[in-house]
């Protein structure tokens, strides 16, 4: 109870006083976990039109695999990411392991699934005599894709909203790749893990509702905007 | 007046729905053509075709003698052309941007768009919606909004599919009037689908009749009324009196045909022994107390009311007299005669009024 | 109008996810370019916050960006082996030696210690408290089969308690009353007094957890239980990728007098006592 207590007096102080610290790693994670939600959401979004629109052989399967990627566990991608840019691994001459870049490329993997796969079904949603209308209209491809995605813009940023939110929570990608180092790749998750490693419980308490402040600011403004648009 | 479009050879089809087969379809320059049939005739998937928004099996689509979809994209051929839908399919945005939408599409001018928005707002009385989402209007609003959307866009071919069908009756007739209205302004080629036969006998000068896939009559208004081509064509105009006998005997410009054991007169020439499918209409029937001997409707048969039934400004008399007759008659007529359902009746039909629909 | 909107938003978009990879973390290049230093070290040393005063010094001294990485000491030993870690600063001295001897490894230098000590509940179920060495302790936990948490992560500490598991003649055969974490020290501390476990744990990281905690130091002062870290270099024969200039200069730093004398007086204030000794200049 008293701990709880003080987390809380903890987070209002850390708060209050903008501890430095705190203030840069929260700025880290907007910007890691912002950036690959923004990367994730212009492919992801892309993906997911055309695996609606497009008829090929194979497509069941890569529809499977986009779906199975929506529950990908951080760390297996933290793990996967780690083997691929090690400095021996395949890409190792682009030196990006334990940089954020590396969080961000972990995070657009747990990201993109997500994102492509809320928006195969906003898009799939969309009635085909609606699409009818839209090319009867005189569409050309790129106005016909584009009224597509406006039509279906509360389920897509629905979607984007969700791959923010992997990206902006996961902790196990971003301490394999990111390796939490002090000021350059600690991010939110990875310092409350640290610190309550270290015994500094209200700190960690402090950091948590941080998140969790950051978290519903940016889907409260999302929403806002999503009720904007409804009306 | 020249083809503005032609189809020749169509083949397509759309998951569970009939495959659609069409040897030779053509429109004329300004004239308005109704696809008549029931649901799940091919109306739509005719007019999907037309519009090269589903594959071709086989065939082709000439807009002004030149084919659409091959050459160039198909989407630069739909430009000349809108489409109203059963269901409006308006976009998730304002009244006024749907409108505005294809002339966007069209890349005209804020200006020129803007006048033909508002001009076209204030033909379907709907000006006061313009900053409405199109998402919260109701069936009738949303009708307008669509048609209004596809005059603005002064199409040279107007395709409707059904688009009175889900408006209650006194909405459809405001909205067919201002429908009229707009057209005369802004003269365009039809073609309409429809499975209401009062509709398209109203609006169109040329009528199609389509059954699984196929177009199976096509004519004007009147003379399809009158001479429907086969049984189903006859039923689905509303021909309630369709029978078949064996023809009895021969004469000299007529035939006889025995139907249930009585004897029906028909103008027109058939062989003995074959089998004749005939309708007619229930205008050209006529009830009596008593039997009516005049020379030209030598048709007269005794028979027992079956049913009765109040049809609007007529009633609707079924007759059983060795086989069903439906004769229409008007309130004045049923009190006059005092008819009641089970009565003794006259019924009587001239044999020229008689429309053969099949011979075998 | 909304049209033009929207039309915007999917530019910028597409502007940022082109722009967001290059500079959009301020001064970080994405090729290596020898002036970072990957450093793979032990939980402890990260956990009782001495890095995060010494790693400052050292890049402000030298201008070098040096990436702690804080594992086991095992796991900092395999990411040496592969050349993914310049330099590392471990607690593992059997391993260690194995480590050089097979050439991943140069230049290992002593640079500090404390001590291990033998934490438990203070009822002391297992009746350790008195006892003069470690392996008796752990005999003595194992025959009453009171509740032991391991690390069981290949850790310095880890690899020092399975030793004394051996020495004890108990190990390793152990039944319900072993548990492993899997975690790091901190995590264990933490699991440990929550189920009032016996474990083992250096010092330092325990007495900057010591508030949190309901665990009392039940054995300490055993030779066996002395806890000494060295810093070693990658061997960059092994690994062309290897920034061993940086590695050296980190590790110079190490033993420097300056960083010494910082090391020997880390914790005093707070805690009463060193938590670390420094051994590099006598």
């Amino acid at each position: 109870m008293d701990l709880m207590a003080n987390g809380f007096a903890e987070a209002l102080r850390l708060f209050a006083s903008a501890d430095r610290e705190i203030v840069d790693i929260t700025i880290l994670s907007l910007k890691v976990s912002g950036g690959a939600t923004l990367i994730s959401a212009v492919f992801g979004v892309a993906a997911g039109a055309a695996l609606a629109l497009n008829s090929f052989p194979g497509k069941r399967v890569i529809v499977g695999i986009v779906n199975t990627g929506m529950g990908l566990p951080p760390v297996v991608v933290g793990l996967w990411v780690t083997l691929f840019i090690w400095r021996s691994g395949p890409a190792g001459q682009l030196g990006l392991l334990y940089t954020p870049t590396a969080i961000v490329v972990a995070q657009v993997i747990i990201a993109l699934p997500i994102i492509t796969g809320i928006s195969l079904a906003a898009i799939q949603n969309i009635p085909e005599k609606l699409r009818f209308q839209i090319l009867a209209l005189g569409a050309g491809r790129v106005r016909y894709l584009m009224l597509l995605v406006r039509e279906a813009r509360l389920p897509l940023l629905a979607g984007i909203m969700a791959g923010f939110g992997g990206a902006l929570s996961e902790v196990g990608a971003s301490i394999m790749v990111g390796g939490n180092i002090r000021g350059y790749t600690r991010v939110l998750t990875t310092a409350t893990v640290m610190e309550t490693g270290r015994g500094n419980f209200e700190t960690a308490i402090a950091l948590g509702l941080i998140l969790l402040t950051v978290a519903f600011v940016i889907n409260y403004g999302l929403t806002a905007i999503q009720q904007r648009i409804r009306s | 007046m020249g083809r503005i479009l032609e189809a020749h050879g169509l083949r397509a089809d759309r998951r569970a729905m009939p495959v659609l087969r069409v040897g030779e379809f053509y429109l004329d320059e300004g004239e308005f053509l109704s696809l008549v049939g029931p649901n799940g005739s091919g109306k739509t998937t005719l007019i999907l075709a037309l519009l090269r928004l589903i594959p071709l099996r086989e065939g082709t689509v000439l807009f002004r003698g030149k084919e659409i979809g091959r050459i160039s994209p198909a989407h630069r051929y739909r430009r000349s052309f809108a489409a109203v839908f059963q269901d409006a399919l308006l976009l998730n945005t304002t009244v006024y941007e749907n409108v505005a939408e294809g002339l966007r599409i069209r890349r005209t001018g804020r200006r020129e768009t803007d006048l033909a928005v508002m001009k076209n707002l204030e033909r379907f009385g709907i000006s006061h919606l313009k900053s409405r989402n199109a998402a919260r209007l109701s069936g009738g609003e949303s009708q307008r909004v669509s048609l209004a959307r596809a005059f603005a866009l002064s199409p040279e071919i107007l395709f409707l599919d059904e688009p009175f069908a889900a408006l209650d009756a006194p909405t459809k007739e405001t909205v067919i009037r201002d429908f009229e209205t707009a057209l005369k302004e802004s003269p365009a080629a039809v073609i309409m689908a429809t499975h209401d036969m009062g509709e398209a006998l109203r609006l169109s000068r040329r009528v199609a009749v389509m059954r699984e896939g196929s177009i199976l009559q096509t004519g004007v208004p009147e003379e399809l009324m009158r001479r429907p081509a086969d049984e189903f064509a006859a039923a689905f105009f509303g021909y309630e009196t369709i029978l078949s006998g064996i023809v009895s005997g021969t004469f000299d410009g007529s035939f006889t045909v025995s139907v249930n054991g009585r004897t029906v007169e028909i103008a027109g020439e058939a062989g003995a022994g074959s089998l004749v499918t005939f309708s007619i209409s229930p205008e050209n029937i006529m009830l009596s107390g008593g039997p009516v001997g005049t020379v030209s409707a030598r048709n007269t048969f005794q028979g027992r009311i079956e049913r009765i039934i109040l049809a609007g400004f007529y009633y609707r008399v079924r007759v059983d007299c060795g086989f069903p007759l439906v004769s229409y008659i008007t309130g004045h007529s049923m009190e006059l005669m005092k008819l009641r359902e089970g009565g003794e009746i006259y019924a009587t039909f001239k044999s020229t009024a008689v429309h053969v629909l099949q011979v075998r | 109008m909304a049209s033009f909107g929207f039309k915007k938003a999917i530019i910028a978009v597409l502007a940022a996810a082109v722009i967001a990879p290059s500079g959009y973390f301020a001064g970080t290049g994405l090729l290596a370019d020898g002036r970072e230093i990957i450093f793979a070290t032990t939980t402890s040393t990260q956990d009782t916050g001495l890095l995060d005063v010494l790693v400052p010094i050292f890049q402000k001294q030298t201008g070098y960006f040096v990436k702690v990485i804080a594992v086991g000491s095992g796991q900092a030993m395999a990411l040496g082996e592969r050349g993914e870690a310049d330099v590392l600063l471990v607690h593992s001295p059997d391993a260690e030696k194995k480590f050089v001897d097979g050439g991943f490894g140069v230049n290992r230098r002593i640079v500090m210690h404390n001590d291990f000590v033998i934490l438990g509940p203070a009822a002391d179920p297992a009746k350790i408290r008195g006892l003069k060495s470690a392996s008796l302790a752990f005999k003595s936990i194992a025959r009453s089969n009171a509740l032991f948490m391991s690390r069981g992560d290949r850790s310095g500490t880890h690899v020092k308690e399975l030793k004394l598991w051996q020495e004890s003649g108990a190990g390793p055969e152990k039944g319900k009353w072993y548990q492993e974490t899997g975690l790091g020290m901190g995590h264990t501390l933490n699991v440990s007094s929550e189920k009032q476990a016996y474990t083992i744990s250096d010092r330092s990281t325990y007495l900057s957890l010591k508030k949190n905690l309901q665990l009392s130091v039940l054995l300490e002062g055993d030779p066996a239980l002395f806890n000494v870290y060295h810093i070693i270099e990658v061997n960059p024969d092994k690994w062309k990728s290897v920034n061993a200039e940086g590695a050296r200069a980190f590790s110079n730093f190490f033993v420097s007098r300056d960083t010494q004398k910082i090391i020997g007086d880390f914790g005093r204030e707070k805690f009463g006592t060193p938590l670390f000794y420094p051994d590099a200049v006598k």
